[in-house]
């Protein structure tokens, strides 16, 4: 009986999938986060909020490029008026130029801590924390320990935590639902003007939990996510091949 | 800032209030008096009267001797109190203290109220002009001492403001009677001939205390200033403050935990009572010692949240040391504001700074790190990128002007311009590359320049061209060059800040 059985499993998932801190989500009722067919990778079909992400970056090019697409997803987080904690051990973000990502930078509060410790102690309360819309937090070091604990944080107060980790020696599996990797590529202006066009990065899913790995091309342009269609069957071909 | 004070003299409070309340009086004689050791005496006379020589402290008899349609007045016990009580709760608009002088004088600490009412001059007009609208005569003055102020209320004839520090020169010319003496004392000075206080002011204080007493000497300190002269406000400023004394004396954490749960539990319900919640708080524990040992705690947000708040001051018990034991605990609330009630939440759904999760998670973070690593940032109408943006204090602060975005800015910045070395081509084209920590970048795309002069009226400074330039990566910098050109030296290249 092969129907039955795809049915089982499928009720199996949805039965999981709370477990594993991915709650259930209706139709409308979160934020769409404007991320267009990256949402086919994700479980239900969209960005999961309440949940614990990992940024890597490796030098503070790639810090830059992770810090931009972090700062559009936050700043549709953000349209309800929420207020967004960002620790760091020394800032480094530029308030002024998020409001170019829909971030009104007032709404924000910048907390700078030295000690990797204190800043992992101050992601957990922030994440406790449910009147908040998001929480970006700068890690080098992330044990699995430490994130289990964001992981029941983020279950009680539903509050999407950002974890953007530099030049990190070891990158042991943990508790965070996703993994993503973003890179600066060259970017274009449609008819040839001279200078630099708008921020394009190449975002790579390298993890997710119940979701497809993948590889794209976006451009952040007037105020939202614009996919770079040319680029898109290559891409998906080497993924397919590197998946199998 | 200076103390200021003001007193008002009523001249004649008592009759003015009886005139007041039958107009008809006020064309007769009349006087009021209340009986004393079985014979009518007279308390206050009115100014028909008193022109007849009719005096306070006079048997009604020997009055109506003088003139017989006098009309006489029970004076009710207690009245002048009753009205004088009256009229500084009235006068609590002027100032938030205000005293009672009895017989027949009110005292307001005035310190930084004057210019409200556009100086000090408007504001003892308007004084004046009020009480005698309502048909009483008063004379009020100023001076930075109650002494001064109340000498010139009753015997200065012309300023009514003496200005700061000159009390000294003002008592000069009246006579020993304004420094609030004792009858006997003023009959003794005048007795010696010192009628006016310029007489013996100068005087060595030795003799003063020996002939007239300590009296004089203290109210001449209070007057000119050199002592301080306490007064009581009718409403007096309560602190909030909370004791709990201890049966035996308390040596171990559990017990002074219990102690502040049940201070911060009474401090909280009279808190919210009155709508009012703690910005900062003082929990003292008075050592069988002697000693005391604080322990402080400051919220971001005006909190009467029992839970809350013990949670702040918990992490700080541990540094209490006991010693022999604590007899006697103390909260106070140092610093208070008004507190808006729950209520607003109902329809304010939106979570944003004003959310007291929020504030409750920051009163944490500064209670374990201080207040020096968190910081909110408002626009500030600079040029210059890192003066483009100024720290708040506060998180109900708005912005008082918009955020600059029509120039494209990096999404990070350097605290510091780091300098680099680069090839660009003369004058003012952007790099062809540049080397940054030792890697080579070569510029295949950039934009630019975007001149940054240095605001001459707050620093000097060689001028800045921003070029926003990508690598062969896609990588994207913003660089400057410092200066222009010259014959004698090459400006020196700086980057800045990082594009996503």
């Amino acid at each position: 009986m092969p129907i039955a059985k795809s049915d089982i499993i499928a009720r199996l998932k949805k039965d999981i999938l709370p477990l594993e801190g991915l709650k259930v989500i209706q139709a409308g009722e979160e934020p769409d986060l404007g991320l267009g067919i990256i949402n086919s990778a994700f479980p239900y079909g969209n960005f999961p909020l309440g949940a614990v992400h990992e940024f890597i970056s490796e030098g503070p090019e790639s810090e830059s490029a992770t810090t931009g697409f972090i700062s559009g997803l936050t700043g549709s987080l953000m349209k309800k008026g929420g207020v967004l904690v960002w620790i760091s051990a020394s800032r480094k973000v530029f308030p002024p130029a998020l409001q170019q990502f829909g971030i009104r930078p007032e709404r924000i509060i910048f907390i700078d801590l030295q000690k990797e410790q204190d800043r992992l102690w101050t992601i957990e309360e922030a994440l406790k924390c449910s009147g908040l819309a998001a929480v970006v937090g700068e890690i080098n070091e992330l044990s699995f320990t430490s994130t289990r604990r964001f992981q029941l944080a983020v279950e009680q107060s539903r509050v999407t935590g950002f974890i953007i980790r530099t030049n990190s020696k070891n990158l042991h599996t943990n508790a965070c639902v996703s993994r993503w990797k973003i890179k600066s590529i060259p970017s274009e202006f449609l008819d040839d003007l001279p200078g630099l066009g708008f921020p394009r990065w190449q975002v790579e899913l390298l993890k997710m939990r119940n979701g497809k790995p993948g590889i794209w091309q976006i451009e952040w342009s007037s105020g939202r996510f614009r996919f770079i269609l040319e680029t898109l069957p290559s891409l998906l071909l080497e993924q397919k091949r590197k998946t199998g | 800032m200076a103390q200021r004070f003001v007193t008002i003299w009523f001249r004649q409070l008592k009759t003015d209030w009886f005139i007041n309340r039958q107009p008809s009086l006020r064309s007769k004689p009349f006087v009021l008096a209340s009986p004393d050791h079985g014979r009518m005496v007279i308390t206050e006379a009115n100014d028909l009267a008193r022109a007849e020589d009719v005096v306070d402290g006079m048997v009604v008899a020997d009055a109506r001797a003088i003139i017989p349609s006098l009309h006489v007045l029970d004076d009710p016990p207690g009245l002048t109190e009753k009205l004088l009580k009256s009229i500084a709760v009235w006068c609590i608009r002027y100032t938030n203290i205000v005293a009672i002088d009895p017989p027949n004088g009110i005292i307001m600490d005035v310190m930084g109220c004057a210019h409200l009412w556009g100086g000090e001059l408007n504001y003892i007009r308007e004084i004046n002009l009020h009480f005698k609208n309502r048909g009483y005569q008063v004379r009020a003055t100023m001076a930075d001492t109650i002494g001064a102020a109340w000498a010139v209320a009753h015997y200065g004839n012309t300023n009514p403001i003496v200005e700061p520090g000159m009390q000294y020169h003002e008592l000069l010319g009246l006579p020993p009677s304004a420094l609030r003496l004792e009858n006997a004392t003023v009959e003794r000075l005048h007795k010696l001939g010192l009628h006016q206080i310029q007489h013996f002011i100068t005087m060595p204080r030795a003799a003063l205390r020996r002939r007239f007493g300590k009296a004089l000497l203290l109210n001449l300190d209070r007057a000119l200033g050199n002592k301080d002269e306490p007064i009581l406000p009718i409403f007096p400023i309560e602190p909030w403050r909370e004791r709990l004394p201890c049966l035996e004396p308390i040596v171990t954490a559990t017990g002074i935990e219990i102690a502040l749960q049940r201070l911060l539990e009474t401090l909280c319900i009279k808190l919210q009572k009155e709508e009012i919640g703690i910005r900062k708080a003082v929990f003292t524990s008075f050592r069988v010692d002697g000693k005391e040992e604080k322990i402080e705690i400051g919220t971001h947000r005006a909190s009467y949240n029992r839970s809350h708040l013990f949670k702040l001051f918990e992490n700080k018990i541990c540094t209490i040391e006991p010693a022999l034991g604590i007899e006697l605990f103390m909260i106070e609330a140092v610093r208070t504001e008004r507190c808006s009630p729950r209520q607003e939440n109902l329809w304010d759904s939106t979570t944003g700074l004003q959310d007291s999760g929020l504030s409750e998670l920051l009163d944490r973070l500064t209670n374990r790190f201080g207040s020096s690593p968190i910081r909110r940032f408002l626009p500030a109408e600079h040029h210059l990128p890192e003066y483009s943006y100024k720290e708040s204090t506060e998180l109900r602060e708005i912005p008082t002007t918009t955020w600059m975005v029509d120039r494209p800015r990096p999404l990070q910045l350097l605290s510091r311009p780091q300098s680099i070395e680069v090839a660009a081509p003369i004058p003012d084209y952007p790099p062809m590359h540049f080397r940054y920590l030792g890697k080579l970048h070569i510029i295949k795309k950039a934009d630019g320049p975007e001149r940054i002069e240095q605001e001459w009226w707050i620093q000097d400074g060689p001028l800045r061209d921003y070029y926003a330039v990508e690598d062969e990566k896609g990588q994207r910098f913003w660089l400057f060059r410092s200066g222009h050109y010259r014959e004698d030296k090459t400006p020196q290249w700086f980057i800045h800040g990082f594009f996503a």
